[in-house]
């Protein structure tokens, strides 16, 4: 494998990353743990198999639109998850561990639950259209004509202009930092968490939509992890969209090398999969530079 | 507050969470074209109806029981414990270490403490990681709990698969010594039921658990920390060290709870051997109010629900379950704020 091939490999596993990791960064700017971005990205891959199968088998002179379709009712999925876990967390301020473990059960049991309904299966569904053109090949030739590529490389730095260029970002930031300040100079506080949690949300919902269209299925618990691995990249990014997005990278690169590695028996592939997750406990006891989080994060009566 | 008022604000919750629970299920049951009285009667005949289904319900809910005990201690103390899933691995796998070690030929009570210890110290370690983080540099448990989790299991993993398995499996071999009967050898009618004499070590964990909380100096302490812990500080409690003590032994309870499998049902380690037992636990705990008797009742209720999906798994599907589940947690953690709103609420506008 050459250095293109590894660098193109490393940006196809790190496109779910990015995206959750944005999404991540988000809500917890906003004051709310990004636990449920594994559930968010379960339930936006499931949305995105079902409708872009049913598309496509439905309309079938409209097969290209299949995918698109499908996008789009992941990021409705990811919206509507989201939506629960705020409406618990900030109306009726359910603890937000609590309630982001049971969205993530939720997620893995719906979609187990509609995988048997729809497709009377409990592994996977059949085969859906995705967004690969013909004679593409692999490395990054297959990569560009992906546009949920495209919008997850994008995706990092629009989260950043959003947190630190425009008003609103400043009212997500002063929301998870200082709910109360914010409240005395009009920020309406629960809105604007609201707004941040519906769009990490939609944004995690894509991350699943690209792992399954890539996939070409939704297979039983595809995510497998992801979610927690851009939850880790978060915090190891402590909460910057851009080093976020870096870590993303790093940990995307890391897990390239173990499939590389596989069968060399160099290093125990299992040792590979545990690097971001020592990363983050080591950021988070801050042997090198305390990572600090949102002061309002995860506190539910601070309103 | 009197007693009663107590009591109210910790039943009514789940009393809600259950309505809401079978709400839910009656929605997935029609949606599947089928009766929810039909369903939930084979529930219950798949369950509590029989001697087999019954023992499955009570191995599955003795797990529970140590994992629900564990976050719940934890929970008890201000702390969260979402380690659960890979300390009750980490017991599980010491004790079949343990047994390895072993000669054979031993009898089950002379080895057993040493099996109580081993899985507790797998479990233990586990635990006092994110303890000692917690107490030394203010790094959030929750998070460190998680990424451990994912750090234990891959190691456990190596070592399974690349050091201890036997020959074309994925677990260890099995124990020379020590395992302890089941309760199909003593009664006939629970034949074939994995449930085992670890049973009474769930029991005896629970009473233990509840003096230690509600009795002792140091079940004070955890308490005040968990209530008010600046105001505990300030009453001269040491912290720091409750905060690792409670994680550590958070720890070691869920690790005995790998006993259930080692030493009453496989004898050996296998590799996810009670996936999604730890997740549960906090389901137990947050059910169970914390309290050792909730968080027994709880486990049944919890053990009946996964028994119970396999027994309707021929009319509707047993990912069922699974979505019910989620709903109680979800109702349970959504309700318990409000139900305390309204009902003080309720209160003071008698009062006054």
């Amino acid at each position: 494998m050459n250095a293109l091939d590894f660098l193109a490999q490393t940006l196809r596993i790190a496109i779910p990353y990015l995206l959750a990791a944005s999404a991540g960064v988000l809500s917890e700017r906003a004051g709310l743990i990004g636990l449920t971005l594994e559930g968010y990205m379960l339930g936006g891959a499931f949305c995105a198999a079902a409708t872009s199968f049913a598309v496509a088998s439905g309309m079938p002179d409209q097969a290209g639109l299949a995918p698109w379709i499908g996008v789009l009712a992941a990021v409705v999925g990811g919206a509507l998850l989201s939506m629960l876990y705020a409406t618990s967390a900030i109306r009726f301020r359910a603890d937000q561990v609590v309630v982001g473990i049971a969205i993530n059960l939720l997620a893995v049991g719906l979609t187990r639950f509609f995988l048997r309904l729809f497709f009377d299966s409990s592994s996977n569904s059949p085969r859906v259209p995705g967004f690969d053109a013909k004679g593409a090949g692999t490395g990054f030739g297959a990569l560009v004509h992906d546009p949920l590529v495209w919008i997850g490389v994008v995706m990092v730095p629009s989260v950043g202009w959003l947190l630190y260029r425009t008003p609103f970002g400043l009212r997500v930031r002063a929301v998870g930092e200082h709910p109360a300040a914010a409240a005395s100079v009009g920020v309406p506080v629960a809105r604007v968490r609201y707004l941040a949690v519906a769009l990490s949300g939609m944004i995690a919902g894509l991350a699943g939509a690209y792992l399954a269209l890539d996939q070409h299925q939704f297979t039983d618990g595809m995510t497998a992890g992801r979610g927690f691995i851009a939850l880790a990249a978060t915090i190891f990014g402590r909460w910057d969209p851009l080093r976020a997005g870096l870590a993303c990278l790093l940990f995307a690169a890391a897990e390239t090398l173990q499939i590389q590695l596989q069968g060399t028996h160099a290093i125990p592939s299992q040792f590979i999969e545990m690097i971001p997750y020592v990363l983050t406990i080591i950021a988070l006891a801050g042997v090198v530079g305390r990572a600090v989080p949102p002061a309002a994060l995860g506190k539910t009566s601070a309103e | 507050m009197n007693r009663r008022a107590i009591l109210e604000e910790a039943i009514l919750p789940p009393f809600v969470a259950l309505l809401l629970a079978a709400v839910v299920g009656d929605v997935l049951i029609l949606s599947f074209g089928q009766s929810p009285g039909d369903v939930y009667k084979l529930l219950l005949d798949g369950t509590w109806g029989n001697a087999y289904g019954f023992g499955q319900v009570l191995y599955k809910a003795t797990t529970l029981v140590f994992t629900g005990l564990a976050v719940g201690l934890g929970l008890r103390a201000g702390l969260f414990n979402i380690g659960a899933e890979s300390q009750l691995a980490a017991g599980g796998f010491c004790a079949a270490l343990a047994g390895m070690l072993l000669p054979a030929g031993i009898p089950a009570l002379v080895c057993l403490p040493l099996f109580i210890f081993a899985a507790g110290l797998g479990g233990g370690v586990v635990g006092a990681i994110p303890g000692v983080l917690k107490a030394r540099f203010g790094a959030h448990e929750v998070i460190v709990t998680i990424m451990l989790n994912f750090i234990v299991l891959a190691l456990l993993n190596y070592l399974t698969s690349e050091k201890f398995h036997v020959p074309d499996t994925l677990h260890t071999p099995e124990l020379k010594s020590g395992p302890l009967p089941r309760l199909g050898d003593m009664m006939d009618s629970f034949h074939g039921s994995a449930a085992n004499a670890t049973i009474l070590l769930a029991i005896i964990a629970a009473i233990v658990m509840g003096w230690y909380l509600f009795r002792t100096r140091r079940g004070f302490e955890l308490r005040a920390v968990g209530l008010q812990s600046h105001a505990a500080e300030y009453a001269g409690v040491n912290v720091a060290g409750v905060t690792w003590r409670a994680l550590a032994v958070s720890g070691a309870i869920a690790g005995l709870g790998g006993l259930n499998y080692v030493l009453g049902y496989k004898h050996y380690y296998e590799e996810g051997f009670a996936t999604g037992a730890g997740f549960l636990g906090i389901a137990v705990a947050l059910v169970g109010r914390n309290h050792p008797v909730g968080i027994i009742l709880a486990a049944l209720l919890f053990a009946t629900l996964s028994q119970g999906g396999l027994a309707v798994n021929a009319i509707v599907p047993k990912q069922m379950v699974d979505v019910l589940q989620a709903v109680v947690i979800l109702a349970v953690s959504t309700s318990v704020p409000e139900v305390r709103r309204l009902l003080r609420g309720a209160r003071r506008s008698v009062e006054s």
